[in-house]
Parts: structure tokens; sequence; C-alpha cells
């Protein structure tokens, strides 16, 4: 988007740099190593998971405390909070079938391609299948809703 | 104090890999998060990437949405890509080494211009077929293991707390019974 500051992408970058080079370190971007965690035969996982949680929930803690907003973007620092709903379950539920089947999640499939795991572009594809689908049909039921309401 | 050896057996045989690169590797998850919070506000997941990317080429209303962001999550999406180069360069390749690294036997290693790639040997079916259920349920569930997981549960937020309560223990029971079916790897 025009009018960010030029910095923007850049950070954003050097945080994904970061991030993706913690998921090869952890090896969440081997799928064997997440199902072996999924089948109790090594327990690491969690480490990942809730140790980067520990980690941004010190900065989402602190920073709305020491400055107004955020330097690049002029934004109030603010949790990630998002309403709750049937969605998150009947969604958390796809998306554990599909965990537990490929074991690979988005982020860690990017970082699986970085790492030269060109097998994982199989995962990549369906996940944009998969996110294709339920938009199309999110964006169908909307519009017709839409259509019913406009309709009363 | 006196350590139980059949109690610290029992634990070592549970973490065969230390727990030394998942500690390590999760604060630097942590730290990106924190990098690109700090500089913009943004809590950033990794699996709008999908929506947001698919806006360029669909005009569906649903991804419509996503079209503000998605010049900063290809950014974020390349950068995740080539921190895992960083890392095949460096630690995969054997070039850096350290005790809070251990290598692990999984999949296959291949070499390209000196620098040791790795290859899964899981098989493409599942990753096709669970990469569908990824992409579909991510999106309609509110968030991934780095949206709910990292930075929903870094929020204290009770919707990605059952966010995750509810994929872990479906991912589980979906992985055991795959397990049971002798599917492997």
């Amino acid at each position: 988007m025009s009018g960010r500051h030029p910095l923007f992408k850049p950070l954003v970058f050097v945080g994904g740099l970061i991030f993706g080079f913690g998921l090869g370190f952890s090896h969440m971007a081997r799928p064997e190593v997440v199902l072996n965690f999924l089948q109790f035969d090594d327990l690491g996982l969690p480490f990942v998971m809730f140790g980067a949680a520990i980690v941004s929930g010190v900065a989402f803690a602190l920073l709305p405390r020491l400055r107004e907003g955020a330097p690049l973007t002029g934004d109030r620092y603010e949790r990630r909070l998002k309403p709750f709903d049937r969605n998150v379950l009947v969604g958390g539920a796809v998306f554990g079938v599909g965990w537990g089947l490929s074991g690979i999640c988005p982020g860690a499939a990017y970082a699986s391609l970085g790492v030269g795991n060109v097998t994982i572009l199989w995962a990549l594809g369906g996940m944009f299948l998969g996110a294709y689908a339920q938009g199309y049909w999110r964006s169908r039921s909307e519009t017709r809703d839409a259509a019913a309401a406009g309709a009363d | 104090m006196v350590a139980d050896p059949v109690l610290l057996q029992a634990i070592a045989d549970l973490f065969p890999n230390g727990i030394g690169r998942y500690a390590v590797g999760g604060l630097l998850v942590g730290l990106g998060t924190v990098v690109i919070y700090a500089g913009t506000g943004i809590p950033a997941g990794a699996s709008t990437f999908l929506e947001s990317t698919l806006s360029y080429v669909s005009d569906q209303p649903r991804f419509r949405r996503y079209v503000a962001s998605r010049d900063w999550r290809l950014v974020f999406t390349a950068g995740i890509v080539l921190g895992g180069l960083a890392f095949a360069a460096t630690f995969q390749s054997g070039v850096v080494t350290s005790s809070l690294y251990e290598p692990g036997t999984t999949g296959r290693l291949y070499e390209v211009a000196g620098v040791t790639l790795w290859a899964t040997d899981v098989q493409p079916w599942r990753l096709f077929f669970g990469g569908i259920l990824v992409g579909i349920g991510t999106r309609i569930g509110k968030g991934c293991t780095s949206g709910h997981g990292v930075c929903g549960v870094g929020s204290a937020s009770k919707t990605s707390l059952v966010g995750v309560a509810t994929f872990l223990t479906v991912a589980i029971g979906t992985a055991q019974v795959v397990a049971a079916l002798g599917v492997s790897p």
C-alpha cells in the first residue's frame, strides 16, 4: 500500500527471515518431526509453539505500556483477539485433521520449501486449493445472504 | 535430591532429540513475530497469506478484504522461505554447529551448490489432501499454528486457546489413527 513507511516491508522481511530460520532450526519444517510429536514419539513441539507464544506474549503485554503506537505505522499496539463462534471449532477440527494427516501447517510449509523440501509443493498446492474452495463458498453464501436481506 | 534413573530414562525417551532445538527455534519464531509487531503493531499469522495471495488472481469478495495487506504478506512469506534457506546453509549444512542443535535422522539430505538441502519421505497424497484441509480449516477457524498458536495464545485470547486445543486434539487423534492403519511415513 502506498503511504507506508519505507522501512515497513524491509522490517516485515527481516521478521520473516528470523521466523523462517526458527521454523527450520526447530525442525517444524519437517513433517516427520511434527508427526512424531502427534504420535507421542518426540514431545518437543510444545516447546516451539509455547516458547514462541511466551516471547510474543511478553512483547504484547509490554509494548502498549512503553509506547503510544508502532513507529512504522502509528497504529496502537493491540492484542490479537478474535470473536469466538462455531467456526473456530469447525475450522479448528478441519485444520486438525489436515495437520494430523500431513504433519505440516502454513508457516512451516513456507519454511520447508526454504530448507529444500520441494515435495512440500504438494501441501502448498493443497492449501491454496482449500483456501480457494472455502473463499468461493463463503463469497457465494455472503452474496446470497445480502440478496436475501435486501429482498426483505 | 535423589534422581531416579528409571524416571530420567523415561523422560529422555520422550525427548529423543533433546529440547534445545525446539526451545531455541521457538524463541526465534517468537522473536520474528515480535520484530514485526514492535515495528508495525501487526500480530502476523502465516495462513492469511493463502487468501491474500489469491486476491491477485481471483475477484471473489472473500479475498478482496485482504487486498490492502497482500503485498506485505508476500514479503513476510518470502522472508520465511529464505529464513529456511539460511538455516539450510548453516546448521543443516553443518557449517555451524551447536550443542543446542540436534540434526536428527528424518527424511533425506541432498546437496546443491555446497548447501545441504532436505526432502521429506512423507507421501505426497498425505501432503496434498492434508494441505487441502489445512487450507480450508485455518481460514474458517480464524487462524493456524502461528495466528492462534503464537499470536493468539500470546495475547491470552480465549478464542485462540480454544482453537489451539481443538486442532491439537484432533490432529493427535488423526495422526494416531493414520499410524494405526499402517500408513508410514
